[in-house]
């Protein structure tokens, strides 16, 4: 099951190799990873996408939080959640498809963000499963390459 | 207004101090106020370049300063010290080479949980990523086998992240901590703020047990009919041997103990039956197979414990009492979790069971009457034993004899391998803190520098170092540093000319092809001895052990060196094959 874990730490040197060395180290996995500081600029905050059954992902909360600069640490995939990821993927923009690469970002409401002669670079911001769906729309036309930043998620804000 | 930032305050929230300039001090000195304010009175280390400073202030210290002659000797010698005394042992290490050589030691404590502070020194802080001479990334090499470690880059957080470390390194699941401090730091003028009661925010161990899980834990064992405690080094740990002997004796239920749990619980009480697990006794694993609820102390379901997991008490409801949130249900599946320090966890369930209707002592040895009854009825069928050859020594013969002669009372430490497994099986420990060996890591050469910390911490008791050809020779340049501060340990050597427990896995599951286990030369220990101004004593035959045990016993102003010539290719049994169910022993 694949699980996204929000991660405060101090932002101090070698603190996110901690993290990372934690699940190098105890052979869990890492899908994807994002960390920047947060309003504060003492602490970070990452968010992390692993996959495990239900033991596997109570180990790697409870390791994280025995790791002394992780402050707080969060399934936030066990409640409601909305998550982004954008990438940024270089189209073959040739005659013959240039419009097509067009029409499909524009269905995925993305946007052209460099033009080349030969390429178009867009940018297009989703739910990973949205992510994956333009690149396998996308392929068959022609990607030259493609960058994605991993999912950031955030937990729902309380309705009432 | 001056603003400051404390460390170990709360992220974002400042401390405002009125201006008043902070009187400052040189770092390495602000270093050794440091450590005594911490307590400390002795730091095993080895100088180089970059702790110049430090050991420059330490020769006008209060402190004992003692040169090793191995950078792995200090870590284990402050282990050692650590584990005897409970108090945080401190090992004082050079850059690069002289760090490296000490990460042994470093990954030895914390596999088992031993308060420690090791303190590096490191290049100038303008030379820090230039591959400097000396220089190797010690904060990073050591991240995975340190409860936690710091490299200080800013002068005035020195002794703040000084006395962290200390309060990190003893509260909690304790360990090893290393802090790496830069030569120009320790050179140059550092706060020296007045001491407060440490509080972090990203580090709370919950030590209370919470008392609805106290009162489940208490039901379930009225309920039990075949109830097991297991205890481990967190017994020791959290000085909590007399409550759980209390708990044990009034509950009359039968105790076995890990490696590093014994003496947890007296080895000569009725109701021990020794050590679980691998080498442990048939008793002990065939109680843990069979019974229906396991009291988890302070240990941790080690693969050495559960053999195949599948199969691990099968019958027993699990209650797992450990400071360590990532213990439990990490291997076994716990029923009834109880995190706490044991000692907090122990008396809360004394004390639910002294106020509780329900509980009796008289009714409680009556429920258990049978089941304590079938645990001795395993115990009297295959008890810890070993076959005796007339004159040929055998090693378990010798360990028995030393009990005899110390009155069951030294300090022991033990090397790796079969030393340690027979230590285990045929000392009968009856106090915590008298056995130290490496439980986790299982690292030879851990004995005799320990042997020395320990007897540096207790000059007066009897430390004795029970050890193999193989592993005294890993680290017995030591013998230098126990002649020159006068640690009068004694090693007895069970001199076998092999590697002899990887020699018995190769017997038992190699074919007995013997593939560089062989010791094909090794030192005389005798001569050896003398070279390094110690006593050297052998014995070739059983009837010349006692007199041998004898004489090193008797001398008190010397470190001796006993070498028994011990049967080659003897076994430790009991043995649970790895991966294999633990009922499924091999008994000889």
């Amino acid at each position: 099951m694949k699980h996204t874990l929000s991660v405060l730490l101090r932002n101090k040197p070698g603190a996110l190799s901690r993290v990372t060395g934690l699940f190098s180290g105890r052979g869990f996995n890492i899908e994807s990873l994002c960390v920047a500081e947060t309003l504060d600029p003492q602490v970070s905050c990452l968010t992390l996408v692993t996959r495990g059954n239900e033991q596997i992902i109570e180990q790697i909360m409870k390791q994280l939080h025995k790791l002394i600069d992780v402050i707080k640490v969060s399934d936030i995939s066990e409640g409601e959640y909305v998550e982004r990821e954008m990438v940024l993927i270089r189209m073959k923009a040739e005659a013959g498809t240039r419009a097509e690469v067009l029409r499909v970002i524009d269905i995925f409401r993305g946007k052209v963000v460099d033009v080349s002669p030969t390429s178009y670079t867009v940018e297009i911001t989703g739910s990973e499963s949205k992510v994956r769906a333009v690149i396998d729309i996308l392929r068959p036309i022609g990607i030259k390459e493609i960058i994605r930043t991993g999912t950031v998620a955030m937990a729902r804000a309380p309705k009432k | 207004m001056k603003q400051l930032t404390l460390r170990t305050g709360k992220p974002g929230v400042h401390n405002h101090f009125k201006e008043e300039p902070m009187s400052k001090i040189k770092g390495a000195k602000a270093i050794v106020q440091c450590l005594v304010e911490e307590g400390v009175d002795t730091i095993f280390g080895f100088p180089g370049g970059v702790i110049l400073d430090l050991y420059d202030e330490l020769m006008d210290s209060p402190i004992k300063n003692l040169l090793v002659r191995h950078e792995q000797g200090a870590v284990h010698a402050a282990d050692g010290y650590a584990r005897a005394s409970g108090k945080v042992g401190v090992a004082l290490l050079t850059s690069g080479p002289g760090a490296t050589n000490g990460v042994t030691g470093i990954a030895t404590a914390y596999m088992d949980s031993i308060p420690m502070v090791v303190l590096t020194g490191q290049v100038p802080r303008a030379l820090i990523g230039n591959d400097a001479f000396q220089e190797v990334d010690i904060v990073g090499i050591t991240r995975p086998c340190t409860k936690h470690n710091y490299l200080v880059s800013n002068p005035d957080d020195l002794v703040p992240v000084l006395r962290e470390a200390f309060y990190l390194a003893s509260s909690g699941r304790p360990g090893p901590v290393l802090v790496d401090m830069p030569k120009d730091v320790m050179a140059s003028l550092v706060a020296y703020p007045e001491k407060t009661e440490i509080k972090m925010q990203t580090y709370q161990p919950t030590v209370e047990p919470h008392p609805g899980q106290v009162a489940k834990a208490c039901k379930a064992m009225l309920k039990a009919k075949r109830p097991v405690l297991y205890v481990g080094g967190g017994v020791i740990l959290s000085n909590s041997s007399k409550e759980l002997t209390e708990l044990a004796e009034k509950t009359q239920i039968p105790v076995t103990m890990t490696l590093m749990g014994l003496g947890a619980f007296p080895g000569t009480n009725p109701l021990s039956m020794g050590m679980l697990g691998m080498h442990g006794s048939y008793a002990a694993n065939m109680m843990v197979a069979k019974s229906d609820l396991l009291i988890a102390v302070g240990a941790r379901f080690d693969d050495r414990i559960t053999g195949r997991l599948d199969t691990f008490a099968q019958e027993a409801e699990i209650i797992h009492i450990d400071i360590d949130p990532t213990s439990i249900s990490k291997n076994v599946k716990v029923d009834i979790p109880l995190v706490a320090d044991c000692k907090n966890a122990l008396l809360a369930i004394n004390a639910w069971l002294d106020s509780s209707a329900e509980f009796d002592k008289a009714a409680f040895a009556e429920k258990h009457k049978v089941w304590i009854e079938q645990v001795q009825e395993w115990n009297a069928k295959h008890p810890l034993s070993y076959q005796d050859e007339g004159e040929i020594i055998k090693p378990q013969y010798v360990i028995e004899t030393i009990n005899r002669l110390t009155g069951g009372d030294a300090i022991i430490t033990t090397e790796v391998g079969q030393n340690q497994m027979w230590t285990a099986q045929f000392y009968k420990f009856n106090q915590p803190r008298q056995l130290l060996t490496s439980g986790g890591l299982g690292t030879m050469g851990y004995g005799l520098p320990a042997a020395i910390g320990a007897k540096i911490a207790f000059p007066d008791k009897t430390v004795i170092d029970i050890a193999g050809d193989g592993s005294i020779q890993m680290n017995i340049q030591e013998l230098a540093t126990a002649k020159q501060y006068g640690a009068a340990v004694k090693v007895a050597i069970l001199n076998n000319g092999y590697l002899g427990m990887v020699r018995q896995w190769q017997e038992l599951f190699y074919d007995k092809r013997y593939s560089g286990t062989p010791m094909e030369v090794t030192p005389d220990f005798v001569e050896l001895a003398k070279a390094y101004g110690a006593v050297g004593l052998r014995a070739r035959t059983k009837s010349e052990v006692e007199a041998v045990i004898k004489e090193a016993l008797a001398i008190n102003d010397k470190v001796v060196i006993m070498d028994f010539v011990i049967k080659r290719e003897e076994c430790v049994f009991p043995m649970i094959p790895a991966g294999r169910s633990t009922t499924e022993m091999l008994l000889a």
